[in-house]
This record gives structure tokens, C-alpha cells and sequence, in this order.
């Protein structure tokens, strides 16, 4: 018993300061922006490793979303003899819920991974401490860039995903199944207001600062990883992050969920 | 009021280290004057790395002091480069980007001027023709170099070398000493270097210490070191007698 108490304590103390930890790296992260150097070109390059590079996946998988959400929507609906309301179902459940937790778990598979490994090898060959030995804040100029792309590619991509998905429940309900495209479109404009398009953007902002910052954080501190050194020390911090990020996502969806609804 | 001697750059006073529960410096002592080379031997594990790894603040002591010209490391870090055992070039950045980081990152120096300044040390080093290589596509003598170009592009006063010769046959070994005393008289720097070179490292050095269960176990110059009666240094110097004549002057 004696020993189960110490194990929870102590793994729920590891757990405390690992957020503490987390926290003071993003903090550190955001406030680099005022003092790092040439900010902007390193900004423009994040922005299209994340941006540019994941728009297909963002593209294809909303496409597919869409597509099921067409066909499911309808066979559902027509029970009801609600086809009609397709166009609400799609685009609520896109907009509210689908579109920024899917988009985030495509960018994290696809940027966040490639993130954490990249700063995972820059701190075991030894680059983040040869950036301190320069003088250069290795947060400031690895991380910040990163982190306050997210800020932009994250609601853009989460648009992307909304509206290709939109365009998938079409094919499906209209073009497939024989919905008038007339009674789609104007259901998909009669259902979305300006409070749903809000907390679409409120959660892409924040699934993308979380989880950037959690990849981030994961590969800069690939050397405490214990047991490990060297390339595994980078393929686990790039598992974690991944793993952690995704998590990140969905428990955060579901509060901001229970926030705004 | 103590008095400063000018004529030492760096000055360690009871510089303590542990992990955990094992002492790895114990009350290191160690001046290194102005200009000169100081070459630090020592067993595997006996805290050289980590030594110099305090000197350049990757590291904090649990105790002592460091001082350059008598200001704290924090005040002086684009006056010291440190030059790793893996080079730790960015492997994503042309051999140019390199030699420029520092200086885009930590100074007010319009592009151009910067350009030309990366240019400089890449040529001064012999590595002109491989400006837009990327590190990979160099070889490892070459990359030491690269890394030693990235080290100077800032005119620092002190260059922290871990052991540079690591991995390198005995001709490249040679030859990196080489370089960094030809170089120390270009650049005008002076050299700490952690390493287990022991001949090259004589011909090559101002002064000599050696570092023994995490203390200097001796301090003096390349001949006092081969002359000393102590074993643990007879025990370096004595396998290490073979000095090419003409090295390193």
C-alpha cells in the first residue's frame, strides 16, 4: 500500500513539474520574440514547413470527412425524412468539432513529428549547446519561429479542412445521392453563424500553440530522455510528442467544448 | 582589494561539479594567460569535458569562480567560442550559413557585410571553394575546420577546443595542432584544450595541466611537464616522448 502511495506521488509530482517545465519553455518561447534576430525570414520558413507541407493531408483528409459526413448525414436523415437538413448536419459538425481537431492531428502526424525530431538531433549532436556557446538563444531561435507560425497555419489550414469537407458532403449528398444542391447550399448558409466560425478559429489557435509547443519541448529535451541516448533518445521524444500532442488535442477540445457550448 | 593580473585572461578558483552523488571537480584551480596556448590531460571520466563545458556556461559549477579579464562569463560570451568534439555544424545550413550565424544572430552587421565577413574566415581556413557545401559533403578534417572558421568569424579572445583530434588518424591529428597554432598567431586568440594528444599537445602548447580525481594535479609549461617527478605524470609523459622536431614552432 505504503509502496502504491509513493509510486502515485512521486509519478504525480514528476507530472506537476513536467507541466511547470512546459509551461516556462512556451513562456520563454513567446517572450524570445521581442530579442531574437531576423525573426520574420525564420518565421516564413516555419510557416511553410507546417503550411505548405501539410496542405494536402489537411486537403485529402478533409475531403474524405466531408464525404463521409455526406453519406452518413443522409441515410441518417432520410429515416426522418430530414435529407434536407444535410447541409446543417455537415456543416455544423465540420466547423464546431471535425475540422479543427482533424486538421490538428494531420498537422501534428505530418509537422509536429518532423519538429521534434528535427530539434531532438539538433540537441544530441550537440547544435542547441553550440547556439548557447554563440550567444544565441536556442529558444528563441528554434522554437518562437515555430510557435508563432502555428498562430497563422493552424486557423488556415482548419478553413482548408472546413471548406474541401464542405465540398465533400456536396459530392456525396448532392452529386451522389441526389440531394437538390440548392437545398445543400442554403442549408450550409442558413446554419453557420458567426459564433460557430469563432470557436472554430478559438480551437485552432489553440490546438496549434499546444501542440507545437508540446513537440517543441519534446524534442529540446530529447537528452533527459532516461534509458535512452542518441537516435532512440530522438525517435522517443518524437513518439511522445506526437502521442502527447494528439492527446493535448482532444482533451482540450473536449473543455473548450464545454467552455462555449 | 585583490589585485588583477592583466596578464591572465582566465582565472578558475575552487570550481566544484557533481552529479548526483559523484564528485566529478573538486576545488580546480587554473590561470591561463593572455595569447598562450593550455592543453588539459587527464584519464577518461576525470571531468575535462565537463570543465570546459563550465568554462563556456554550459554548465553551472555547484562552486568557484570563473573569471575573464575579470568579468563574469555572462558579460563576455561573444569574446569566448567553444569548439565541440562533434563540430555540432547545422547540418541544414551550407557551409557559408555557418560561419554566418553568429554573426546574424548576435550583432548589428548589415547583410552584406556579414557575407563578407563569413567569406573571409571560410577563406582564411582554405574552405572558399565550399562555401555552398553543406556540411556532409565535407570531409572530417575539412569540417574542423569549418567549425574552427565558425569559432573565429566572431574575434574572440578565448577558443574553447573539446577535444578536436577525436576520430581523427594521426597525420589529421597532427594537422589540426597545426592549425590551431598557426591560427592562434592569425587570430590573435588564446586556446584551452581538452585532450588526449599528448605529444602533438606538448609541442603545440604554451602551458600544460593535468586534471586527476577532479583536481590539477600539475601545472607548468611542456618542459617542466616532461621533467616532472610526479607518477601520474611521468605516466602521461613517459609514453609520449616522441616529439617531431620543428612542431608547432
Amino acid at each position: 500500500m505504503m509502496r502504491l502511495l509513493q509510486a502515485v506521488g512521486q509519478n504525480s509530482l514528476a507530472a506537476a513539474t513536467g507541466v511547470g517545465d512546459f509551461a516556462m519553455f512556451t513562456s520563454r518561447a513567446v517572450a524570445a520574440a521581442s530579442v531574437t534576430r531576423h525573426l520574420g525570414r525564420r518565421w516564413v520558413r516555419a510557416v511553410h514547413e507546417q503550411g505548405v507541407r501539410c496542405l494536402p493531408v489537411v486537403a485529402i483528409v478533409g475531403l474524405f470527412a466531408g464525404l463521409v459526413l455526406g453519406l452518413q448525414g443522409y441515410y441518417v436523415l432520410s429515416r426522418f425524412g430530414s435529407e434536407g437538413l444535410l447541409g446543417t448536419f455537415v456543416s455544423l459538425t465540420l466547423t464546431r468539432e471535425l475540422a479543427p481537431v482533424l486538421a490538428s492531428l494531420m498537422i501534428v502526424g505530418q509537422a509536429g513529428s518532423a519538429i521534434a525530431a528535427e530539434i531532438g538531433i539538433h540537441r544530441t549532436s550537440e547544435q542547441i549547446d553550440a547556439l548557447t556557446t554563440m550567444g544565441i538563444d536556442p529558444i528563441g531561435y528554434l522554437i518562437t519561429p515555430r510557435l508563432f507560425a502555428a498562430l497563422l497555419v493552424f486557423p488556415i489550414l482548419t478553413m482548408v479542412f472546413s471548406l474541401v469537407g464542405l465540398a465533400g458532403g456536396y459530392i456525396s449528398g448532392s452529386l451522389l445521392l441526389g440531394l437538390d444542391p440548392g437545398v445543400y447550399w442554403s442549408a450550409v448558409h442558413n446554419a453557420i453563424k458567426p459564433s460557430d466560425f469563432r470557436e472554430c478559429l478559438l480551437k485552432a489557435l489553440v490546438f496549434g500553440v499546444l501542440t507545437i509547443s508540446i513537440c517543441c519541448h519534446s524534442g529540446f529535451t530529447t537528452h533527459r530522455r532516461v534509458g535512452v541516448a542518441g537516435s532512440r533518445a530522438v525517435s522517443a521524444s518524437t513518439t511522445r510528442g506526437v502521442v502527447l500532442a494528439s492527446t493535448a488535442t482532444l482533451a482540450a477540445d473536449y473543455l473548450l467544448t464545454s467552455f462555449l457550448v | 582589494m585583490s589585485q588583477v593580473d592583466a596578464s591572465i585572461l582566465l582565472e578558475v578558483r575552487g570550481l566544484r561539479k557533481h552529479f548526483g552523488d559523484h564528485l566529478v571537480l573538486d576545488s580546480v584551480d587554473l590561470a591561463v594567460p593572455r595569447g598562450s596556448i593550455v592543453s588539459l590531460f587527464g584519464r577518461s571520466g576525470t571531468g575535462k569535458s565537463v570543465f570546459l563545458k563550465c568554462l563556456a556556461g554550459l554548465l553551472a559549477p555547484d562552486a568557484g569562480k570563473i573569471q575573464y579579464d575579470s568579468e563574469s562569463l555572462g558579460d563576455v560570451r561573444m569574446r569566448c567560442s567553444y569548439l565541440f568534439q562533434s563540430n555540432a555544424l547545422f547540418d541544414s545550413l551550407t557551409a557559408r550559413e555557418n560561419v554566418a550565424l553568429p554573426l546574424e544572430q548576435t550583432t548589428r552587421m548589415g547583410k552584406s557585410e556579414i557575407e563578407q565577413a563569413a567569406l573571409r574566415a571560410l577563406k582564411s581556413l582554405g574552405l572558399e571553394k565550399f562555401a555552398d557545401h553543406f556540411p556532409a559533403q565535407l570531409s572530417g578534417g575539412m569540417q574542423k575546420r569549418l567549425a574552427l572558421a565558425r569559432a573565429l568569424v566572431t574575434q574572440p579572445q578565448m577558443v574553447l577546443f573539446d577535444e578536436p583530434t577525436a576520430g581523427l588518424d594521426p597525420p589529421a591529428r597532427a594537422a589540426v595542432f597545426e592549425m590551431i597554432v598557426e591560427y592562434r598567431h592569425q587570430f590573435d586568440f588564446t586556446a584551452v584544450i581538452v585532450t588526449h594528444d599528448v605529444a602533438e599537445a606538448l609541442a603545440a602548447s604554451d602551458r600544460i595541466a593535468l586534471l586527476e580525481e577532479g583536481r590539477i594535479r600539475f601545472e607548468g609549461t611542456s618542459a617542466e611537464f616532461g621533467a616532472a617527478d610526479d607518477c601520474i605524470v611521468r605516466s602521461f609523459s613517459d609514453n609520449y616522448v616522441t616529439i617531431r622536431p620543428g612542431f608547432g614552432k
